[in-house]
């Protein structure tokens, strides 16, 4: 029982990291109908800004993480959307999805050459000390972990639905064109949608590098689980990614644990072509006009 | 370009494929013929991206069935020759499969299950080691034998690669000028006047991918007896990104078009030695440059500078080559 409560936890708070990644993988696709293959490179690369920070700049642990999210918000949210995005969309969004999956490959090679090929140690945020609950041994950083990225989902959700600017996202994701007639700026709202996307990759990539190393290849697996987090829970939703991304996580702990640890990767894979077959809109997903 | 300068330029073209490796080592006689192979995996790919509009990720996947099914039947003794067909059915029957689901639903969904499928497959390869030697792979495939042509010498493979990429460029032709070549290019224009005009755009869709998906199994078919040795790593992800960006850069929806992306990412790596770790950076920077500026890839670039300095007048988009991917 209790290796069972410990290997839910650990996956809850695994899960909770993979919603992050998913959640601002659907406000983008929400706002600018586009999908980000590099989501998985994005949440990489944070984790080297903070260490170049310490190891070029002498900063400190806690200023270099503020230094890494700076970077990454102006680098993976301002810059991607005025280089890449903005240019590339009025040619189609395939072809910006194609440019996204070059942009990985850009991400990942240049951190490779120009940072280092092997795996980084990366120091974790939170204590590491494990805990007693009712005779139940947590992990604190796991709990700590899940607490966290709970408390960012419940903040931004509290943003988009209280805050007129983040009212006026939501009116731009559903439909841009009412919604600039009713005077949102809509350019400023897509803008802030990547803005908030890269926020989220780099706090992201904060809690889950200190398990994995920073290596720059991380990004592989990492996005493939955000996008199927995505598309299980609902593209169209963030409690949908919430949902979608801590129910991988706890399946794919338990499936480690007890049932094969070869096919483990299978599983997020599996369930993907489960969930398009029987209900395509995601689990806690809207319907979208069928194909066509 | 009317028709007779284009069955010259096409003869001149096949004429200089021919000639190419005469005279040169083994190892640039190695480099042109998986130039032809990669060539074949981004043709197929370019019908599911480039004619019916649908990303697919999974291209080296199907290599890799393709290659390990040719690979498993010629060890067990089977001609080339009667070992590639079986190896085009099942990407042709797979393809099918994964296609129907993921292409039930709108969006670009066909991308993440064949991004998934991908890696499943990678997975069974690297674990089911009984049938497919895991990550050692299996080595020693024989060369295709036919009496009086042995393919046995780097050369001569050369030569039959080329044969086989010849007819199945041929057969590409046929498919794309044929009426369900017509309806694949009409959904990529206009979906919806397609399928009001009673075309079942659901099946012409997944008949794309799945004969796009049975060229990669024959480019797999073909890696297996040119390299002689085949494992998992060959067919990860980062393969399929790889022959999707050939497609992309030559110039999606364009006849030719892979063949010049195929030239581009396989051929000019071995020019750009001196680039070594940094040749990846460059060329996907530069990728996201000609997405900026030439969406219709390098093809696209002769075409404007064509019409710049002879403009003619707008065909019709159903008729016209290149896609606009939307």
């Amino acid at each position: 029982m209790s290796q069972f409560s410990q290997v839910v936890l650990s996956g809850l708070a695994t899960g909770s990291i993979y919603a992050l990644v998913a959640i601002g993988f659907t406000l983008v696709w929400q706002a600018a109908q586009t999908v980000n293959f590099a989501q998985g490179e994005f949440v990489m690369l944070p984790a080297f800004f903070v260490l170049a920070g310490m190891s070029l700049f002498g900063l400190s642990f806690g200023t270099a993480l503020l230094f890494g999210l700076a970077v990454s918000v102006v680098v993976l949210g301002l810059l991607f959307k005025k280089l890449v995005a903005e240019p590339i969309l009025p040619h189609g969004g395939i072809t910006l999805i194609i440019a996204t999956m070059a942009l990985g490959i850009l991400l990942k090679e240049s951190v490779k050459e120009f940072y280092s090929a092997e795996a980084q140690p990366f120091p974790s945020i939170f204590p590491n000390d494990p805990i007693d609950v009712f005779g139940a041994v947590l992990s604190m950083q796991d709990i700590l972990n899940l607490a966290f990225s709970l408390a960012v989902v419940v903040a931004l959700t509290l943003f988009l639905n209280r805050t007129r600017t983040g009212r006026c996202m939501q009116a731009t994701a559903q439909n841009p064109a009412v919604a600039e007639i009713l005077g949102v700026n809509v350019k400023r709202m897509i803008l802030y949608t990547f803005l908030i996307n890269a926020a989220l990759a780099a706090l992201a990539s904060f809690l889950i590098t200190p398990v994995y190393l920073a290596k720059f290849s991380n990004g592989e697996t990492l996005g493939l689980i955000a996008f199927i987090a995505a598309i299980v829970g609902g593209f169209n939703q963030i409690r949908g990614a919430l949902a979608g991304g801590l129910l991988i996580g706890v399946l794919d702990n338990l499936t480690a644990a007890y049932v094969t640890a070869e096919y483990r990767a299978a599983l997020p894979l599996v369930l993907l072509i489960v969930i398009i077959l029987v209900r395509p809109q995601g689990l806690l997903g809207t319907k979208e006009g069928r194909a066509v | 370009m009317n028709v007779r300068m284009r069955t010259l330029s096409i003869l001149g073209l096949v004429a200089l494929a021919i000639a190419a490796p005469i005279g040169q080592g083994n190892y640039i006689i190695y480099v042109l013929t998986s130039w032809l192979v990669f060539a074949i995996a981004a043709m197929g790919l370019n019908l599911t991206l480039g004619y019916a509009g649908q990303i697919s990720l999974a291209q080296a996947a199907f290599m890799a069935i393709g290659a390990y099914v040719t690979s498993l039947l010629t060890l067990a003794g089977w001609h080339w020759i009667l070992a590639m067909p079986l190896a085009l059915l099942a990407c042709f029957v797979v393809g099918l499969l994964l296609g129907y689901p993921a292409l039930r639903v709108k969006g670009h969904f066909l991308a993440f299950v064949t991004l998934a499928f991908n890696t499943l497959v990678f997975l069974v390869l690297r674990n089911e080691d009984w049938l497919t030697g895991g990550s050692y792979g299996l080595v020693g495939m024989p060369r295709p034998d036919f009496g009086l042509f042995s393919t046995m010498k780097q050369l001569h493979f050369y030569y039959f690669t080329l044969g086989v990429t010849v007819l199945a460029a041929l057969a590409m032709w046929g498919i794309v000028r044929s009426p369900w070549g017509r309806a694949f290019k009409a959904l990529r224009e206009n979906p919806i006047r397609a399928e009001s005009l009673g075309v079942d755009t659901r099946r012409i869709t997944l008949l794309a991918f799945a004969i796009g998906s049975a060229y990669g199994g024959l480019a797999g078919a073909l890696v297996a007896p040119l390299v002689q040795f085949i494992e998992p790593g060959s067919f990860g992800v980062a393969h399929s990104l790889r022959i999707l960006l050939m497609v992309v850069v030559g110039g999606s929806g364009y006849f030719f078009g892979p063949f010049l992306g195929a030239a581009v990412v396989i051929l000019l790596p071995e020019v750009l030695r001196f680039a070594e770790g940094y040749y990846l950076i460059i060329y996907s920077a530069l990728v996201i440059v000609m997405l900026v500026f030439v969406p219709s890839g390098l093809i696209g670039v002769w075409g404007r500078l064509h019409e710049k300095f002879w403009p003619r007048h707008e065909i019709r988009a159903d008729l016209k080559e290149g896609a606009g991917l939307k």
